[in-house]
């Protein structure tokens, strides 16, 4: 009944239940197990880092939107010799509010408050936050009002967490009077020298201008060349090039597109240096890749039944591809864009390059206007020796990961909302 | 009228044009019911007349603005005014370009006299290039117009020139990329060009000395010799991080699609893309402000000498937490590339979980795992913020990782920090250092890409 | 086809879809697996319905049936191969001499080293010839010494009929032989372990026709030595190959017999339909 096959030699079975083998077995079982706590544990290492860095950021960052502040009793009708609330309504309000001196009068208050060494506590722009009262509720000229103003630096920092001697014993000595408010100047003010008036509403608006710029320039010459490249491009050599090119782009570091538009934008071109304009126009270069690439992989999922089925209705080529491909496309289209989008806003390298790093205390007016934008003010603010910049810098984190915490969640939504028309 | 506001009227009339090309293509179209007398739907007609109207005005207003400012210039010069110019080239354009800030609005103060007086000249010149320019413009909206609209009859073919025009705008779009990819090149090429006929390529690329700093010498100018950024960029980049970042990645990957359960691997993979998505000032941030203090009590506490604040290891860890997600991202797609068949192989002979991944999973898409970690690589070592915030500027030549070392994308960025003089060597310099990662990147970008492809098309 | 043996009734009966309760055991050969009751689900959808069968040494058992009606799924039970798909559920009672298969204890990488398994297409681990066949012996320590390895190797070789082909190269990349000789190698592979069972999930579907007919002549000698069950859809192997012949449709078992029988004089309706070609 068995095949009579002779073989080169005979085996003895296996005994699987020998205990040489069964030690064998749990020692390959428990190798097993160490594999898989190690994947585990690479996975929760990793998982950590991210948390431990959220962690101290945020730990230092929401300290940065509050500030300490001590009450002033300013007694306004002595003061201003009598200024009625009128004044400071309408047109001529600022104007008129300027010409009362209220620094004058806050840094007098002080002085017959906490002495004559008392302006030292606070901070130098305080006087700006009982002018905004001022504006505000212009009802308060006619009463002695006690206003709570920012502190000063040091004494900021100290009360909120470990500052140096002076301040220390300082905060012990007005515990019972500090007390902590919300800091507006930090979402409404630009870069100062004082961390107590800085605000990162100039940066904002410098990264939004940037990214507007990017956006209109990128998104366009992104889509087209996904286009072309997918539905048009012959077989040859010429479109070889171009495809090499968008692929090498698109691993170029960033820093070198910098170089880049310092050299062109900025010497050849003559454009103005620190502009959004050319901040945009060099992060556009660097975004349209990703855009390229991801639009073409779009383009590609969309299945050739749809193409054929308008061809064969007689919709010319073009007509397929605009009113088919391209809204089919959209979704995954815009899913890359704003991928690309969050990197260009996380972009600081290149925007060193083209001087994006000076010190502007304004918000940019228009693309051609010096700005800055939110990365680089972080990188400029993590430079300052004072230590009140420490929760100003992680504040700033906090914001531009919120940022990008939502186009990311965006892209997310965007990709699962659309991922399986087909 | 300012540029905007010609432009947005030139659309406009580009608008009104394609209205008046749909309503005649409309009539013939009513008035010729029969099949195929008319080639084109009225719309295409409309966009016919439209981008002929717009189309060549604007492409005048481009040239007249890049030849404009020297038909201003020589206007304003042969003005009675200009007779008081000095003749010393450098002067003279000093004061006619201040005087043309000011016209345009851009300045408001002369610091030169003679500027003040030559302001008058210049704005009569730049309104009388400017009106020319605007008629000019709009003579060609309606002339242009005009003639397409004439042209329209039922038999044109306006949806094929229309799509050839469209096809024309894609094929330019997508030359931006080769264009830019030149233009990277012959900047890097030219400026670094400048660079080396004042400074030696063996000294800079061989040089072990990097203080550029030190004064220009006539010829031979000395430290700028690259060899201890080359060491530190390498150091930081292909070194340090990459011993972070394989493992955890590898393993990362390993574990997510072999032994994740559905439910945690879902949450995890983005959980890990996160960690690339932080801004890269980011971890610079965290790691000069958390990682390198911390690094460098230890060092002291375990007795390294040369330990400083600013250490070769805390910036590259934190690179290589930033590179995990791409190593685990470009691992996950190699395991997944090896198709199924050999992993069903391996378990149906009795070989653990474990065992088939490290005999017969990992051989099998090491060529992809290696690509992915040349790409890592590569965007490593042009990485800028984490070691300009992190790794410190002296070029040292050491391999403690716990002293400070500098890397060529730290000191691109520090050579062209503050006042820029575009011929000191300082500044071209960073332009050599640029030409070199790019060429570096780009190399290992290909020979990731052909070993990836390679590894793709065996399973294929 | 050496000896028919008559298929008797089942004593036992279980409930079925089916109208007719198929034979569980065809034939003598000493039992080598059992199976009783099993179904088999991927998620809410059933893919085997209460199957049972015997599997026994000395002959080849083959499973036949239209695509989609479960025999590789079945098959892929009997090493519990379907345990890397997350979302399979086996029920019912699988034994390999005597012992329950998908019990706590029985360990699933001592059990598929007993039960070996082909692939339907050529499966070569990207290595050596060599550290192909060496693979199962060292993963499960079946040789002290290298002479011993060299020897298994060799052995396994023989016995799938690609030593003569292969002994002046066995360093070269196992991926680089025909597919024909691929699957051979597959095979060696399998029989490296010293298994006691070798499932072969339609080994010969990716080959041609001389590679299958090599295939198939391998099957032969195989035979007594190994329990081999095999899953085809080419009715023609089957009877070439097969003393005993399962035939399945839409996820049960329709008749179980010798495969003479089968072919010539089917008890059941569906399988004389299937055999002669009106659907399938």
């Amino acid at each position: 009944m068995n095949s009579a096959v002779a073989f080169a030699e005979e085996r003895n079975p296996t005994d699987w239940q020998s205990d040489a083998m069964q030690k064998r077995i749990r020692k390959r079982y428990a190798s097993e197990r160490r594999f898989k706590a190690l994947g585990l544990g690479a996975i929760v290492l990793s998982a950590g880092f991210l948390a431990f860095l959220l962690i101290v950021m945020v730990g230092n960052g929401l300290r940065g939107f509050t500030q300490t502040e001590l009450p002033v009793e300013i007694d306004f009708p002595a003061m201003t010799g009598g200024a009625s609330p009128s004044q400071f309504v309408g047109a001529n309000g600022s104007a008129n509010l300027r010409s009362l001196g209220v620094q004058d009068i806050v840094s007098t208050s002080v002085q017959i408050q906490y002495g004559e060494q008392g302006t030292e506590l606070f901070s130098a722009g305080s006087w700006q936050t009982v002018q905004a009262a001022i504006l505000d509720n212009p009802g308060i000229v006619e009463s002695r009002t006690t206003l709570y103003l920012p502190v000063g630096s040091e004494i900021d920092v100290a009360y909120k967490g470990d500052g140096n001697a002076s301040a220390e014993k300082t905060v012990e000595e007005l515990k019972d009077q500090l007390s902590t408010g919300f800091n507006s100047n930090f979402l409404f003010n630009s870069d100062a020298t004082d961390p107590m008036q800085v605000g990162i509403w100039g940066a904002l608006k410098g990264s939004l201008i940037t990214m507007f710029i990017t956006l209109i320039i990128a998104f366009p010459i992104g889509v087209f060349s996904a286009l072309y490249l997918e539905e048009y491009a012959p077989k040859n050599r010429f479109t070889d090039l171009i495809e090499v090119s968008i692929n090498n782009l698109a691993a170029v570091p960033s820093i070198i597109f910098g170089l880049l538009g310092l050299a062109v934008f900025l010497n050849l071109f003559g454009l103005p240096r620190s502009a959004a304009l050319v901040g945009g126009l060099t992060l556009a270069l660097m975004t349209m890749p990703v855009i390229v690439i991801s639009g073409r992989n779009a383009i590609k999922a969309v299945p050739p039944s749809i193409r054929e089925a308008a061809l064969g209705i007689g919709a010319s080529q073009m007509q397929v591809v605009f009113h088919h491909v391209l809204p089919l496309a959209l979704p995954g289209i815009l899913t890359g864009t704003i991928i690309g989008m969050a990197r260009a806003l996380g972009e600081t390298a290149p925007l060193l390059m083209i001087g994006m790093r000076a010190f502007i205390a304004t918000p940019p007016g228009g693309i051609v206007e010096p700005a800055t934008v939110l990365p680089v003010q972080i990188f400029l603010w993590s430079d300052e020796v004072n230590r009140g910049f420490v929760e100003k810098t992680s504040a700033a984190i906090i914001v531009l990961l919120l940022f990008l915490l939502t186009m990311n969640a965006l892209a997310i939504y965007l990709r699962n909302r659309f991922e399986t028309r087909w | 009228m300012t540029g905007s506001i010609l432009f947005l009227l030139i659309i406009v009339l580009g608008g009104i044009a394609w209205f008046f090309g749909r309503v005649k293509a409309t009539r013939f179209s009513a008035t010729n019911p029969k099949r195929g007398t008319v080639h084109s739907l009225p719309n295409y007609h409309g966009w016919y007349v439209a981008l002929w109207a717009i189309g060549p005005a604007l492409l005048f207003l481009v040239i007249w603005n890049i030849a404009s400012p020297a038909l201003i210039t020589d206007a304003a010069l042969a003005s009675p005014a200009a007779e008081q110019l000095p003749q010393g080239q450098f002067a003279r354009g000093a004061i006619l370009a201040e005087a043309r800030s000011i016209a345009s609005g851009e300045q408001v103060r002369a610091f030169n006299p003679l500027s003040q007086s030559m302001v008058e000249p210049y704005k009569a010149a730049i309104s009388y290039y400017q009106m020319i320019g605007m008629v000019a413009a709009l003579l060609l909206v309606f002339a242009c117009g005009v003639f397409a609209w004439l042209r329209i009859k039922p038999e044109l073919r306006a949806r094929t020139k229309i799509e050839r025009v469209t096809m024309m705008t894609l094929l330019l779009a997508s030359l931006i990329a080769t264009i830019t990819t030149v233009g990277i090149f012959a900047s890097l090429i030219f400026e670094s060009a400048r660079f080396f006929s004042m400074v030696s390529p063996i000294d800079f690329l061989f040089g072990m000395e990097w203080n550029p700093k030190a004064v220009a010498g006539p010829r031979g100018e000395t430290g700028f010799g690259a060899i201890p950024l080359f060491w530190g960029t390498v150091f930081i980049g292909a070194i340090i991080a990459m011993i972070v970042a394989i493992p955890l990645g590898l393993m990362s990957a390993i574990y997510l699609t072999q032994y994740a359960p559905p439910n945690f691997r879902a949450w995890m993979k983005p959980i890990l893309e996160v960690l690339a998505g932080v801004p890269t000032v980011v971890y610079g941030y965290f790691a000069a402000l958390t990682v390198a203090p911390a690094l460098r009590d230890f060092a002291v506490s375990i007795g390294i000498s040369g330990a400083s604040s600013e250490s070769a290891l805390a910036a590259g860890v934190v690179m290589g937490i930033m590179i995990i997600p791409f190593v685990s991202s470009m691992a996950d797609d190699s395991i997944a590339a090896v198709p199924s068949a050999m992993r069903d192989g391996s378990l149906a002979m009795g070989a653990t979980k474990s065992e088939t991944i490290k005999k017969v999973l990992i051989p099998a898409a090491l060529p992809g795992v290696v690509g992915g970690v040349l790409l890592a690589v590569s965007r490593a070592i042009g990485e800028t913020m984490i070691v300009v915030m992190a790794a410190g500027l002296a070029a040292n030549m050491t391999a403690n990782p716990f002293s400070s070392v500098t890397t060529v994308t730290t000191q691109i960025v520090q050579l062209l920090t503050g006042d820029q003089e575009f011929d000191s060597p300082k500044t071209l310099a960073a332009f050599a250092l640029g030409l070199v990662l790019f060429i570096v990147t780009l190399l290992l970008n290909l020979i990731a890409l052909r070993v990836v492809k390679k590894y793709r098309e065996a399973y294929e | 086809m050496t000896e028919l043996v008559d298929s008797t009734n089942s004593s036992e009966s279980y409930t079925m879809t089916e109208s007719a309760v198929p034979n569980i055991s065809a034939g003598d050969g000493p039992l080598k697996m059992t199976t009783r009751n099993v179904d088999v689900f991927y998620g809410d959808k059933q893919a085997i319905n209460g199957v049972s069968i015997d599997v026994t040494m000395d002959n080849v058992t083959a499973f036949i049936g239209p695509s989609g009606c479960g025999k590789s799924t079945f098959l892929r039970c009997l090493n519990r191969m379907n345990d890397t798909i997350p979302i399979a559920k086996v029920t019912g009672e699988i034994t390999l001499e005597g012992e329950d298969i998908y019990a706590a204890k029985m360990d699933v990488v001592q059990l598929r080293a007993r039960v070996g398994m082909v692939f339907q297409k050529p499966n070569p681990f990207p290595k050596s010839i060599y550290d192909n066949i060496a693979y199962g012996p060292r993963i499960h320590g079946l040789a002290t010494s290298k002479d011993e390895l060299d020897n298994i190797v060799e052995t396994s070789l023989q016995r799938a009929g690609l030593w003569r082909e292969v002994q002046d190269r066995l360093q070269d990349s196992g991926t680089a032989l025909s597919g024909g000789q691929q699957q051979r190698l597959c095979i060696a592979r399998a029989i490296a372990v010293d298994p006691e069972v070798i499932l072969m999930d339609e080994p010969c579907s990716a080959l041609d026709p001389i590679a299958t007919a090599k295939i198939e002549e391998l099957i032969h000698e195989l035979r007594g030595k190994y329990a081999i069950v095999i899953v085809t859809h080419n009715m023609q192997q089957a009877a070439r190959v097969s003393q005993r012949t399962a035939f399945f449709h839409l996820g049960t078992l329709v008749e179980y017999g010798v495969t003479s029988d089968i072919f010539t004089n089917p008890t059941q309706e569906k399988t004389r339909d299937y055999i002669t070609g009106r659907y399938g």
